[in-house]
């Protein structure tokens, strides 16, 4: 038997021996009867289930929103887990008058959760919503009735209610920043003994975290989507648990991620911006906040879809792999990782458990694309990132990759060395399509046609050099006949 | 007014049928689907199934006790299979099990051994097998044949239209309860308890009164759950029945996904005829609708098509002819607009091809023909109130829409890629069922001797705001304060046979039938009041703010007086009202009548942006001028109205469902439908009302408005088009929805296409698995 699960549920402490793969979101319905936490597709996508996470940092906490229906309740072990029944007080609290007064709920069943996802903006950032906090903040969350019109202006309202216009992008924690959104009864006054309820918790329960062996979890958000009918009855293997493996940290000039760094984490984190400028609205488009709030980075590149988007960015980097197994640790290059589809140079027992990438130099470009059905929240069609290094107007160096082209994460060999030692110009670009177009091999799914993916490599490749080299390369270039 | 339920609903207080308290020892239900699309079903093994601890039993159609139907319109649907599968996921068998995870382990574990059979996925070929639902039917205005030699341009041309999932948040649920003497309780999600109260009787064999359901709310509906919430809650009280246990049925998304009807593809082909100078003469189309394994709602839907084959246009000749056809696909259904739509699009797109004839713009040919006061629809009505041009003038001006084409053009001239398209969408859309018996609603009024007042109505309440609407028009009637008002569920012991929350009409037909109720009360109140204060003349008496006037003047009787003084004289204070839409009829056999108690008007403007290279869009401006008559709850029509569009957007663009040839539908997650989320809605949407409008047929002269916005969305398809006519002026004009990057690019590169080579062969093995966003 594993040891019980000690947590905090709203304002209850909890203990609970179900199996640590039980997803949270079955747990608070069926189990706990919590049910203002819907189920409405049970992989991620409408937001319906979205409860808070909370999370010791030192003394202070961190809440963060996150999809349920793919949250094992093993996760929960040490942490404070909001529903909506948590979040509400004697009367309403400013987000959810603010949608009473806006129309912005309809039939209701998306509303607690998108009351939530707001409440674990307002507890990250506080009230600062402007057009593009509020989908940053409700990118996951489906609503069918409204058209997001009338939530839209309920955030507004909140904004300047408070008068917080523009979001700073500053996180806001601590325990003053707590303290005002319980005075500004955004918060309910409990959440204030929550820390140190937390550490009381911890401490009670010493021997607590001892796990049983079983499938690996790291952010779970696509192996729940996967195999969401057995994961649930059994025990999972919390990674997150184990240890931290979520270090950002430089090292003469390398980068190291560790293995569990969250999407939100990487994006977010200063040094990762420096290397990767445009960074933070790559991300937006890898997914939503609050799947991003889960997924790592480890999990994305260990799960081998060959429409990976932070594997096909990481791929163009050139990162290096730690693997481990019983303390014994060996080095795999990205490249070569990726054996067939779905197949890994990983073998059994074995963690990835950090990935390393050298700091591009001041000459190197780095730059990803997308195109997806749905700008957002959306599986690739085609991704492709590149990595390029020049020198007075030359290509010394280059590493393109694309996903969604292949049964594994393209590292465009053929191409990369065709483009080495090129001038940058568009002349050097169409050499590179016809090269690019002979080493993918796409084919037709459910993200598009065979003949869709290859149109789309040539125009990725268009859309990474006209917008590195804007004064070198244009688009009109390539339609000179238009 | 806000809506009644807000605030529980953003607590999460809001009950919906699973959150309620379970009842003792209840079971839980999953459903066994057909695996092929088409086949005799040979042998069902439920052997393994019926082995994992914790299923009770498993059903099947040889237990079903009464009729095995559930086909509303035709009999022509069972509700478990028998020998023959029509559609992937057509129910087979029920586990009834202690907890929902063990139901759906053994239904996975349930198989099947079946014979395969052809199976049709397009509608013509069907057509042409003569797999035809009903009878095709073929509207007549003119002499089209004589019509287009009269013509100085025709044109034609072909369209696919696709269908469109619901996806209601709440999937499709029920539970049952046994009660005593064989009577069933059933708590569905459905926007039509009638129908599921004589689907679940005919099910088991029992008179409509030992049946009785209760409805509290839906988590969506948009039509979904008019006629295909039935089967879920007959399968829920078959299980209840046999087993004497309540049983819960909730379906997951995936299985609602799979084994659910969606909105219609039609394929049509069109014709059109016009004058030089812009005017339309004559129209001809011919729809072909893929109604799926049977017929459900589709020969009514098929009719609306042909009702809305002209939009807002009136065209002097034309003949309209559609069919039903019939496939191996889920058996399609009601979706917002109801076969409307679709009739909308191919009109748009004939014009759309004959400006591109004539040289001239879209909106030149669509401001020429707007209906005007008189005109004659191809159905026979007489437009009245024809405040089309009206709102497009209004659109006009208020948005300045001739500034916002010419940014447009300069913006295209000084960018290369970049390129933005502009397009106008009037709309026209009838509101009464054009079944005209359905145009009937029935309400039970009780105040109570605190004055407090119940409401129960017909009407379902899914988010559009009925309870709401309700609550309004009962306290403006008895000139009370809002909060003294309490609308009911929806109950078939209340109110009976009646007809489904759909074609706009709800608040229409149920608010007039509370009316009927209060102003019968009311009627009894003043008879009664004039004799104790001495007075005659109870047509002077009335109430205002909870106080009794006569000619305007305080009587010194409240509300609360009136009521309780009214109790110990032995006044009845509890009504039945009903309501019967007049004037409306349509006779079949000349396809002719007055089938709508009046038309809602509206015009949208869009402007989009094209990224050309990569085949991605933004909608940058969405405008709006909306008849809403004399509006009674801005804040609910305005929901309506955003939530409509967004819907609309959605069909147009990203939502598209991809079937292969056997059958199998294969987007059938929230991973691979993708609908609108915060981010593709436009920042810059404004909404105008139309002002100074009457309507005599909405309670206190309101206008329907549930499924008319839906209809603007059509117009993004065309700015899209625009735009890429801006980038490849020669791009040839096609009509096949949903405009997806996919198609926005390919149709911007065909030249560059030509030059590839590829071989989806090659990969074959690796076909990809659906994976998650955050890859």
């Amino acid at each position: 038997m594993p040891e019980p699960l000690h947590f905090i549920l709203n304002d209850k402490e909890y203990e609970t021996t179900l199996p640590g793969g039980t997803l949270v979101l079955d747990f608070l319905r069926l189990h706990a009867r919590f049910c203002g936490t819907k189920e409405g597709c049970k992989e991620g996508d409408c937001g319906a289930c979205m409860v808070l996470v909370g999370e010791l940092d030192g003394d202070t906490i961190h809440y963060k929103p996150i999809t349920s229906c793919l949250m094992p309740i093993g996760e929960m072990h040490g942490k404070h887990l909001v529903t909506i029944e948590g979040l509400n007080q004697q009367n309403l609290t400013p987000v959810q008058q603010a949608i009473v007064d806006a129309g912005g709920s309809q039939c209701g069943f998306c509303t607690p959760g998108i009351v939530v996802s707001l409440t674990g903006y307002l507890l990250q950032r506080g009230p600062s919503f402007d057009d593009v906090a509020v989908k940053y903040a409700l990118g996951g969350n489906l609503c069918r009735c409204t058209g997001y019109a009338s939530l839209k202006r309920a955030c507004t309202e909140v904004a300047h209610r408070f008068e917080h216009n523009g979001d700073d992008h500053t996180t806001r924690s601590g325990i003053d920043h707590l303290r005002k959104l319980i005075e500004w009864q955004m918060a309910p006054p409990y959440f204030e003994s929550i820390p140190s309820r937390l550490q009381a918790l911890a401490a009670a329960n010493p021997t607590n975290g001892q796990q049983i062996d079983g499938p690996l979890i790291a952010g779970g958000t696509d192996i729940y989507v996967q195999r969401g009918a057995q994961l649930p009855n059994t025990e999972v293997r919390i990674l997150g648990r184990d240890s931290g493996m979520k270090t950002i940290e430089v090292h003469e000039g390398d980068i190291h991620v560790g293995a569990l760094t969250t999407f939100e984490e990487f994006a977010t984190h200063p040094e990762i911006q420096k290397c990767i400028p445009g960074i933070v609205s790559y991300n937006l488009y890898n997914a939503s906040w609050q799947i991003r709030n889960r997924a790592t980075l480890g999990g994305n590149i260990v799960n081998a879809s060959p429409i990976g988007d932070m594997t096909a960015l990481l791929l163009a980097l050139e990162s290096e792999l730690l693997l481990q197994r019983q303390g014994q640790t060996r080095t795999v290059a990205m490249r070569d990782f990726f054996k067939g589809y779905k197949k890994l140079d990983l073998q059994s027992g074995e963690i990835l458990t950090e990935i390393r990438f050298a700091k591009p130099d001041r000459d190197t470009l780095v730059h990803f694309e997308k195109v997806s059905k749905r700008k957002t929240l959306d599986i690739a069609s085609v991704n492709s990132a590149i990595r390029i290094r020049c020198k007075a107007g030359s290509i010394v160096e280059t590493a393109l990759t694309m996903g969604g082209v292949a049964p594994i994460p393209l590292l465009m060999k053929n191409t990369n060395d065709f483009l080495t030692g090129k001038p940058v110009c568009s002349e050097t670009v169409r050499g590179a399509i016809a090269v690019a177009l002979s080493e993918v091999s796409p084919i037709n799914d459910i993200r598009g046609s065979a003949e869709y993916k290859t149109l789309l490599v040539r125009q990725l490749l268009i859309a990474h050099f006209s917008t590195l080299f804007p004064k070198q390369i244009t688009v009109r270039e390539f339609y000179e006949t238009h | 007014m806000k809506h009644i339920d807000a605030a529980t609903h953003t607590r999460g207080e809001s009950q919906y049928i699973d959150d309620v308290p379970q009842p003792e020892g209840m079971l839980h239900a999953a459903v066994f689907g057909s695996p092929i699309a088409h086949g005799r079903l040979l042998t069902i093994d439920l052997d393994k199934a019926r082995e994992v601890p914790g299923v009770r039993t498993i059903l099947t159609a040889d237990d079903i006790p009464g009729e095995n139907q559930v086909g509303a319109l035709i009999a022509d649907e069972m509700l478990l299979a028998e020998s023959t599968v029509h559609f992937v996921g057509e129910p087979i068998a029920l586990v009834l099990a202690e907890t929902p995870a063990t139901a759906h382990k053994a239904a996975q574990m349930i198989s099947v051994e079946t014979e395969a059979l052809p199976v049709i996925t397009d509608p013509r070929v069907a057509f042409e097998k003569g797999e035809i639902i009903g009878a095709t039917r073929t509207f007549v205005l003119g002499d089209v044949d004589q019509a287009w030699k009269d013509c100085d341009v025709v044109v034609e041309g072909s369209c696919e239209i696709a269908g469109q999932e619901h996806l209601y948040l709440e999937t499709q649920r029920a539970r049952a309860v046994p009660r005593e003497d064989g009577c069933l309780q059933i708590y569905a999600s459905t926007q039509s308890p009638y129908a599921v109260q004589k689907g679940v009787a005919r099910i088991l064999g029992l008179p409509h009164h030992k049946v009785e359901v209760d409805v509290k709310r839906l988590g969506g509906g948009f039509g979904g759950k008019e006629d295909q919430a039935t089967h879920w809650a007959c399968l829920a009280a078959l299980g209840a029945q046999i087993t004497g246990k309540a049983i819960e049925l909730v379906l997951p998304r995936h299985q609602d996904m799979v084994m659910t009807g969606k909105r219609h593809p039609y394929s049509s082909d069109y014709k059109i005829g016009l004058k030089q100078d812009g005017k339309i003469v004559a129209y001809e189309a011919r729809h072909y609708q893929n109604a799926g394994a049977a017929a459900d709602l589709s020969p009514a839907i098929l009719e609306r098509t042909l009702f809305h084959s002209t939009n807002a246009y009136f065209i002097p000749n034309v003949r309209a002819f559609a069919a039903s056809c019939r496939t191996n696909l889920p058996p399609n259904t009601a979706f917002r607009g109801f076969g409307g739509p679709q009739g909308m699009f191919v009109i748009e797109s004939a014009i759309t091809k004959a400006a591109e004839t004539l040289e001239v713009t879209r909106e030149e040919i669509q401001l020429k023909n707007l209906l005007q006061d008189h005109d004659i629809f191809p159905y026979g009505q007489q437009v009245h109130d024809a405040n089309i041009r009206r709102t497009w003038q209004e659109a006009e001006k208020s948005f300045k829409l001739k500034n916002l084409q010419k940014r447009i053009r300069e913006f295209n001239d000084n960018h290369f890629e970049k390129k933005k398209g502009f397009a106008i969408m009037p709309i026209c859309f009838g509101i009464s069922f054009t079944a005209t018996f359905l145009n009937q609603a029935g309400a039970l009024v009780h105040v109570y001797t605190d004055g407090s007042v119940s409401v129960s109505t017909g009407g379902v309440e899914m988010g559009q705001g009925l309870i709401t609407n309700l609550a309004k028009i009962a306290a403006t009637a008895f000139g009370i304060d809002e909060a003294r008002v309490k609308v009911e569920t929806t109950n078939t012991t209340r109110v009976a046979n009646m007809s489904p929350s759909a074609a706009s009409a709800t608040t229409d037909l149920n608010g007039n039938a509370t009316l009927a109720a209060a102003s019968e009360i009311l009627q009894r109140l003043k008879s009664f009041a004039v004799k104790e204060l001495n007075l005659s003349h109870p047509e002077r008496l009335t109430i205002e703010k909870e106080t009794l006037l006569f000619e305007g003047k305080e009587t010194g009787w409240t509300w609360q007086k009136l009521v309780q003084s009214a109790y110990f004289n032995r006044v009845d204070l509890s009504a039945h009202g009903f309501y019967a839409t007049p004037g409306v009829w349509f006779n079949k056999d000349k396809e002719k009548g007055h089938p709508f108690a009046y038309h809602v008007f509206g015009t949208a403007a869009f402007e989009v942006t094209v990224d050309c290279l990569r085949g991605t869009y933004e909608i940058d401006k969405t405008k709006i001028v909306h008849d809403l008559g004399r509006p009674m709850n801005e804040l609910i029509d305005r929901g309506q109205i955003e939530g409509g569009l967004a819907q609309g957007l959605g069909w147009m663009t990203l939502e598209e469902l991809k079937f292969d040839d056997q059958g199998r539908y294969l987007s059938n997650s929230l991973a691979s439908y993708k609908v609108p989320d915060v981010f593709f809605m436009p920042d810059d949407l404004e909404i105008k009302l139309l002002e100074n409008v009457n309507n005599t047929w909405g309670p206190y002269g309101t206008k329907a408005v549930g499924e008319p916005p839906l209809m603007y969305g059509i117009g993004v398809f065309f700015a899209l088009q625009d735009a890429m006519r801006a980038f490849r002026p020669e791009m040839p004009l096609t009509f096949d929805t949903p405009m997806t990057p996919e198609k926005v690019l390919m149709q911007l590169h065909r030249d560059e296409i030509e030059g590839f080579k590829t071989d989806s062969d090659v990969m074959a093995d690796h076909q990809e698995q659906p994976v998650k966003e955050t890859e």
